[in-house]
């Protein structure tokens, strides 16, 4: 498969009062046609920041530099014009709160086939007969009458798919999810979750799912990458990520997942916080979380290199890794 | 040593409503949040409530609390009923009746120090107790919840989200309550502090010797905390079980389609299963289906399921169903 998103020393800085916050550091990855990749992390990880910057999305105090490059196009640096040439067609990105995301003033179908007319130049009648068929496609009973809805007289979960029926209008090749369905009811999600692995697989389209819930990768990613203080710290196939962890964070966070198959009698979390961004540790940013450290990972930050083919960590341990062996 | 077979709470046909202002010149309508809702809570165990947005599971564990008043129906603590008690008899029961709520910087005061949020409610609760006995079980409380007693001068805005909950449970622990309503306790934290706070949770129960009645809409973390599940759907109760039986063996159709939908954080098991898609969404609390409530979306529906509220039928090994053809189901489904 070819790629079609390729990521390279990307950084995203803040500019604070009187200091910079670094949200994301020298973050490389790629994405292949119709793949699925999972972006795990917990709050402030960098992972929602990372992506905002390839979108252009950034707070007015973020700056980003690096490359991510879309064929032959830099997205990183764009202008906001240009970049408008690829947002919303080739590129698209849909948030966890639907509700914020639509004009509440305007009917579905104008906002909708607004994608339409001004992406791809249709006039209204095409455009409107492609926006009933694609809420049709993501599952919306009865389109006609909901395109005449306005955003407020719909139920979260079908905000939801109006978000991806407007996302998938112009058949992006990269779909970015961000906490998709983290505020929808467990029901609803299994919904969503279905819709984007028919869409990926009918459209072609790369998706990348951005979220703290290992459950939803599970079913859904072939590929995830663990983000901890803005850094990649583990990268590699979904199964291998869940079953043969090789970081302790990837480790401490499958541990501290409660499964609904098992009633285990406590869980084993990661013990103390994720770090503050403005005082992120010396060495290795989990350092002092990490039941596994020794000297080197308080002075010397670890880079991110390949274990296998196919998989890379950020970690100085090589041991094996052993819950409950320390701590 | 406790005795688990005393009833601590009994709720008895408890109904709530609410009315909603359909404009200036109309009739307001009735929202029925919770309809005809029975169960008892037992000295030391954890009561799971689960159930989608707007189930009522929130609105259950505030008139438990009397936060609401119910409409009709009794509150019984031990053995007494709450629901009609005055304000200045009730204050003297909330040192026993406490809650924990989702959003922990939100339910704290910003501008009182950690020390004054945690020992406020001794002030109202227990005011035979003086300033220095206070600072001593505040600090003791603290140490509990895993807070360091320095922080005590501290303010919210200075904690994390995990530390502002462990704030939260103190709060609750201070008055050494008996029972707590736990809301959604863990949905808005990190992953891995969640498990930190639901060991915390659990560790406490046992030394403290609480019954806690968890409320949440995470299966998973239901699972991991509860002895005994309550499944609500559209303000009723559809089926109350013990956590293994529920899980293993769910009985009513809804709780069946819950628990497939429940994301599973094991790849080859979440790629296998199948899911019991439940049909459309759920239905406006406004505009309720006739019969059983759950029928619209149901897949073994059929005609007469429309025609009467299922009771919630008592199983001989406990368990309680309400669902005409739950044992029809069954058999179908080769259980």
């Amino acid at each position: 498969m070819a790629d079609v998103l390729v990521v390279d020393g990307l950084d995203v800085t803040f500019e604070l009062h009187e200091s910079e916050v670094k949200a994301v550091s020298n973050l490389d990855f790629s994405l292949a046609e119709g793949e699925t990749l999972a972006v795990v992390g917990e709050s402030g990880s960098g992972k929602s920041q990372a992506f905002l910057s390839i979108m252009g999305l950034l707070a007015r105090n973020g700056r980003a530099s690096g490359r991510a490059m879309m064929g032959d196009v830099n997205l990183i640096g764009l202008a906001p014009s240009e970049l408008d040439r690829y947002r919303g067609k080739d590129i698209a990105m849909i948030f966890q709160d639907p509700m914020t995301s639509l004009n509440p003033s305007l009917r579905l179908r104008t906002q909708l086939a607004e994608v339409l007319v001004r992406h791809q130049g249709y006039d209204n009648d095409k455009a409107y007969r492609a926006v009933i068929e694609m809420l049709e496609r993501v599952g919306i009973p009865e389109p006609v009458k909901r395109a005449n809805a306005y955003p407020h007289e719909l139920s979260g979960g079908m905000r939801q798919r109006v978000m991806i029926a407007m996302a998938l209008l112009c058949r992006p090749k990269i779909l970015i999810a961000d906490e998709p369905t983290t505020a929808l009811d467990v029901t609803v999600q299994a919904q969503m979750l279905d819709l984007f692995k028919t869409l990926t697989n009918d459209f072609g389209t790369a998706l990348v799912l951005i979220t703290h819930d290992l459950g939803v990768v599970a079913g859904v990613a072939d590929r995830m990458m663990v983000m901890y203080g803005g850094r990649c710290i583990e990268k590699g196939p979904t199964d291998n990520l869940f079953y043969d962890p090789r970081h302790p964070y990837t480790l401490g966070l499958l541990h501290s997942t409660p499964h609904v198959g098992k009633r285990a009698a406590r869980l084993d979390p990661i013990q103390g916080l994720p770090p503050s961004l403005e005082h992120l540790p010396k060495g290795c940013a989990f350092h002092p979380r990490c039941a596994f450290r020794f000297d080197r990972c308080f002075e010397e930050r670890p880079p991110l290199l390949s274990v296998e083919d196919v998989r890379e960590k950020a970690c100085w341990y090589q041991g094996e890794l052993k819950y409950g062996k320390v701590a | 040593m406790l005795d688990r077979t005393e009833d601590l709470l009994k709720v008895e046909n408890l109904s709530k409503n609410f009315s909603i202002s359909a404009g200036l010149f109309s009739r307001p309508f009735q929202l029925r949040a919770l309809q005809d809702i029975n169960f008892t809570v037992k000295r030391g165990e954890t009561l799971g409530i689960v159930g989608e947005s707007g189930c009522g599971k929130s609105t259950l564990g505030r008139c438990i609390l009397q936060l609401l008043s119910p409409d009709e129906g009794k509150v019984l603590w031990l053995g007494q009923d709450i629901s009609r008690l005055p304000e200045a008899e009730m204050r003297k029961k909330r040192r026993d009746l406490q809650i924990i709520f989702q959003d922990p910087l939100a339910s704290l005061n910003p501008r009182m120090t950690v020390g004054e949020i945690i020992a406020d409610p001794l002030k109202t609760l227990m005011p035979e107790i003086d300033a220095k006995g206070r600072r001593e079980r505040v600090i003791k409380t603290m140490e509990a919840v895993g807070l360091l007693p320095e922080m005590i001068n501290r303010y919210p805005h200075e904690f994390s989200g995990g530390q502002a909950q462990r704030i939260g449970i103190a709060r609750a622990l201070i008055s050494e309550p008996k029972l707590i309503v736990c809301d959604e306790p863990v949905s808005a934290l990190d992953v891995s502090i969640q498990a930190q706070i639901l060991n915390l949770l659990s560790d406490l129960k046992e030394r403290l010797g609480l019954t806690l009645i968890f409320i949440s809409h995470n299966l998973s973390v239901v699972r991991h905390v509860s002895d005994r599940i309550m499944v609500l759907y559209l303000g009723r109760i559809v089926e109350l079980a013990e956590g293994d039986d529920l899980y293993e063996d769910p009985k009513h159709p809804y709780t069946r389609a819950l628990l497939t939908a429940v994301p599973i954080p094991d790849p080859k098991r979440a790629r296998q299963r199948s899911i019991e898609g439940l049909v459309g969404e759920i239905p406006s609390p406004i505009n309720q289906p006739s019969g059983c409530t759950f029928r619209t979306r149901c897949r073994f529906a059929q005609p007469r399921c429309a025609e009467k509220v299922p009771t919630l039928e008592t199983l001989p090994d406990g368990r309680r169903v309400a669902c005409i053809r739950w044992q029809e189901i069954e058999l179908a489904s080769g259980a």
